[in-house]
């Protein structure tokens, strides 16, 4: 007896790697666990304005740059200008260059983006910045900042709680009197950053916009971040607050100004927003095409082979289910298979109207088979006969149903003919040998079968896994190979030895 | 009203095998794929038995090709009654069974009678492969009808009483008498409604019955009480079916006989699986006995050394 330590090993394998595949796919891709899972979606406008002087203009225009968006659409119109979007090596520059060799007058440039929230707000820090060279404070305020520093330094202990003793001492109720001085000549932002920077802590500018369904002519918000162990914390010295909003997309992360005009005057830049919902799924699919990662996914094929598809992936649960209840329960059905396919054509046909057509046509099936066996034809032949005359009755099913109105009835064309008629000759064999009560058990019990694996086949959970998540069928290959090892009693038999067990 | 199921761990105590395990560690262990043939083919069988001396009954023809089927009246012409059976058929499937031929004409057990269409129909469909494993094409064999011993009147109801026999490594280990019913239909099969009669290895003797799976006392047509069937010719039918080891190589094996009032016992089939019904016939499990018999090893033992051990440790009165 070899060892079946390889065997075991196999299937944990198998287990494991079908685990791991459909957690990565749903964490590393968003495709979403649940089907029909809805996700909040934004569409924000830009819209860039300025007075054209008839000269060259260049217009660079900072574009959203925030882990907590994904960006799933962008697109820019500008007609007659010359459109580039540049983007530095750490992707925190991203800027949009619209260019024209003359503009005159009002122009108009927008920009369109669609963004997905990711859920992770955090703002990791890329690179270590350097630290940033020391303010020079004019004559007139030296002392107070100096003074005034060393106050929050004393009560600090590291970049973050500097940085957070500062923002509370520039907003407190009562502010000493250094800190009234340095702010009437310096905005809280830029007084914040400078302090920071005097004590060689990095720290800089950037700016946001609120996201708020349905309104216009929005304008950017200016925080501050301040880096701290590897992480940027914003920070909105005008009011004290630390940390961020969930409906805040930071814009411009570069320190640089947002919109830059060459050639033009009075330009400004303005912002109108709309939330959506979009499915989950969906979304997930349109994120993975726009990073390429769409090589090992059924949704490359052409939508009619993804149907296909769709419906041959259900067949490994239905087999699933058909050795469950073989090898564990121990029911027996007519034909290993033949459940699996009678299930499929249920899915096609509906439950109800599937059961009611397939006792239809085989009973009438049946009552013709009983006449061509009083024929005396080779099997061969009679079973030919018998898949021309199931067509048939198919046809004439399909055509009654039309006349009377039952759209139901059309779909009975889905039945696969040969099977249909392999089970009128098994069960007209099984007539004529064991009589009609063997009929009805064998034909029932196969059906029965085939009504759990329909329920297992057609819910739409089961549908949305087998066909998005493909690691799943390793998992069911791996149940399938430790069903095939199973040497228990099945079921069935508790009830079928129990006069065995001396009770 | 409680579902009538019984714990796995009473029926794992009493030593009883199920169909999971006897598939993956007696079938799939013991019996070579490549032997196979043995079995599943009749014809392959009954060629065999002949060679290794064992008695089977008749062949009067074999039907290879449709054009043959004509040929059949002519083959029973001299014959009292006749069996038609498909040489790959399972489980008594496709079986024609013609007690009385008069004048051309064919009349089942039942005294229906059998027109010759009828049985052109049959042996067509046997040719065609309707009732072999996985419709392959097969081939139709025409047997002597079995003059069944006298001794089982009264317990059989219109069929061939007949004894099975399991054998595990070459040891009888366990058998049963299986008597066909009115519900059977004359059949000999436990599923169709044949009654099933534990036998003692040791002795021969009736132990206990079951029909459907449940116990019974006496045969449901005949009301003769079951336990106290003695089978005849015991011995010799332990010696036939253990030599069905040496013949076949089928480690777990199941073998079935018929006596025959003139030729004695007669071997009329193997099964390489062997249903699980005899272990309800026996009233006990089998696995013990199939553990003891591994317990001995790579044995050398004869046929008759190992007739002579079954029937002293497998007999009904022996400690296991």
């Amino acid at each position: 007896m070899h060892s079946k330590k390889p065997f075991y090993i196999l299937v944990a394998l198998l287990f494991i790697l079908g685990i791991t595949a459909s957690v990565y796919r749903g964490v590393e891709h968003k495709v979403p666990f649940l089907p029909g899972k809805q996700v909040q979606s934004w569409a924000v406008d830009a819209k860039v304005q300025f007075q054209g002087t008839g000269d060259p203009a260049e217009v660079s225009f900072s574009l959203p740059n925030d882990p907590a968006f994904e960006i799933l659409v962008e697109n820019a119109t500008s007609p007659g200008y010359g459109l580039s979007i540049t983007d530095t090596n750490d992707q925190s520059d991203r800027r949009a260059i619209w260019s024209v060799r003359s503009a005159q007058g009002q122009q108009d440039l927008y920009y369109k983006v669609t963004l997905i929230p990711t859920g992770s707000t955090k703002v990791i820090a890329s690179t270590e910045p350097s630290e940033p060279k020391p303010y020079i404070w004019p004559a007139t305020e030296q002392a107070a900042a100096e003074q005034a520093t060393q106050e929050v330094w004393a009560k600090s202990a590291t970049n973050l709680s500097f940085a957070q003793q500062l923002n509370k001492a520039l907003n407190a109720q009562e502010r000493s009197q250094n800190i009234e001085l340095l702010l009437s000549s310096n905005s809280p932002n830029k007084l914040f950053l400078h302090m920071l920077q005097s004590k060689g802590i990095p720290a800089q500018e950037v700016s946001g916009l609120f996201l708020e369904d349905q309104r216009r002519r929005q304008q950017l918000s200016n925080f501050v971040e301040v880096y701290n162990d590897g992480e940027w914390h914003l920070f909105d010295p005008t009011n004290g607050t630390q940390g961020r909003d969930e409906n805040l997309l930071l814009w411009d992360r570069s320190g640089k100004s947002v919109l830059d005009v060459i050639g033009g005057v009075n330009s400004q830049v303005n912002f109108s927003m709309l939330q959506d919902t979009r499915s989950a799924l969906a979304t997930s699919l349109d994120v993975m095409n726009n990073q390429d990662a769409l090589d090992f996914s059924l949704y490359q094929l052409p939508l009619e082979e993804q149907s296909l598809f769709k419906g041959i992936l259900l067949i490994p649960i239905g087999v699933l289910m058909v050795v469950f209840l073989r090898v564990i329960v121990g029911l027996k059905t007519s034909g290993t298979f033949m459940p699996v396919l009678i299930a499929l054509a249920f899915i096609q046909t509906t439950l109800l109207t599937g059961l009611v057509g397939f006792i239809l046509i085989v009973a009438c099936g049946l009552m013709i088979r009983s006449y061509l066996s009083d024929l005396n034809l080779l099997l061969i032949s009679r079973i030919s006969a018998v898949i021309i005359v199931v067509i048939g009755i198919i046809g004439v099913f399909t055509l009654l149903a039309y006349k009377i109105g039952l759209s139901e009835g059309l779909t009975i064309t889905f039945f696969p003919m040969i099977i249909l008629a392999w089970t009128i000759e098994r069960m007209s064999i099984l007539w004529e040998e064991e009589g009609p009560k063997e009929v009805v058990l064998q034909g029932g019990g196969s059906l029965f079968v085939a009504t759990l694996a329909y329920l297992a086949m057609s819910a739409t959970w089961v549908q949305h896994w087998v066909f998005n998540f493909l690691g799943i069928h390793l998992v069911i290959l791996a149940v399938v190979l430790l069903m095939g090892q199973y040497t228990g009693y099945r079921l069935l038999e508790l009830r079928r030895f129990k006069p065995l067990a001396g009770e | 009203m409680r579902l009538s199921f019984t714990k796995p761990s009473a029926l794992r105590k009493k030593g009883v095998l199920c169909m999971n395990k006897r598939n993956i560690d007696y079938i799939g262990r013991c019996n070579p794929r490549k032997f196979y043939k043995r079995v599943d083919d009749k014809l392959t069988t009954k060629q065999l038995a002949i060679a290794n001396d064992i008695a089977v009954p008749a062949l009067i023809g074999v039907v290879r090709e449709q054009h043959e089927i004509e040929e059949i009246p002519t083959m029973v012409l001299e014959e009292d009654g006749f069996v038609i059976k498909p040489s790959k058929g399972s489980g008594g499937k496709g079986i024609l069974v013609i007690t009385k031929v008069e004048e051309g004409r064919y009349y089942k057990p039942n005294g229906q009678e059998v027109g010759p269409s009828e049985v052109y129909r049959h042996v067509s469909n046997v040719l065609s492969g309707l009732f072999s494993l996985g419709g392959s094409p097969d081939v139709a064999i025409v047997e002597g009808l079995i003059q069944f011993d006298p001794v089982f009147d009264g317990y059989s109801y219109e069929g061939v009483p007949d004894i099975r026999l399991i054998v595990y490594k070459g040891f009888p280990v366990m058998g049963m008498l299986r008597l066909s019913t009115a519900a059977s239909d004359g059949k000999a099969n436990l599923h169709q409604g044949a009654v099933g009669v534990g036998v003692d290895i040791g002795t021969g003797k009736g132990l206990h019955a079951v029909q459907f799976d449940t116990p019974v006392e006496l045969h449901p047509d005949t009301n003769k009480i079951l336990t106290d069937i003695q089978v005849p010719h015991w011995d010799f039918l332990l010696h036939t079916a253990s030599k069905a080891y040496e013949m076949s190589e089928m480690g777990y094996l199941g073998t079935d006989m018929v006596l025959d009032k003139v030729k004695g016992p007669l071997l009329l089939e193997l099964n390489a699986r062997p249903g699980l019904a005899i272990q309800i016939a026996n009233n006990r499990g089998i696995l013990p006995y199939l553990d003891h018999v591994d317990s001995l090893g790579n044995h050398n033992m004869t046929v008759d050394e190992r007739v002579e051990y079954a029937k002293k440790h497998f007999a009904h009165s022996a400690q296991l």
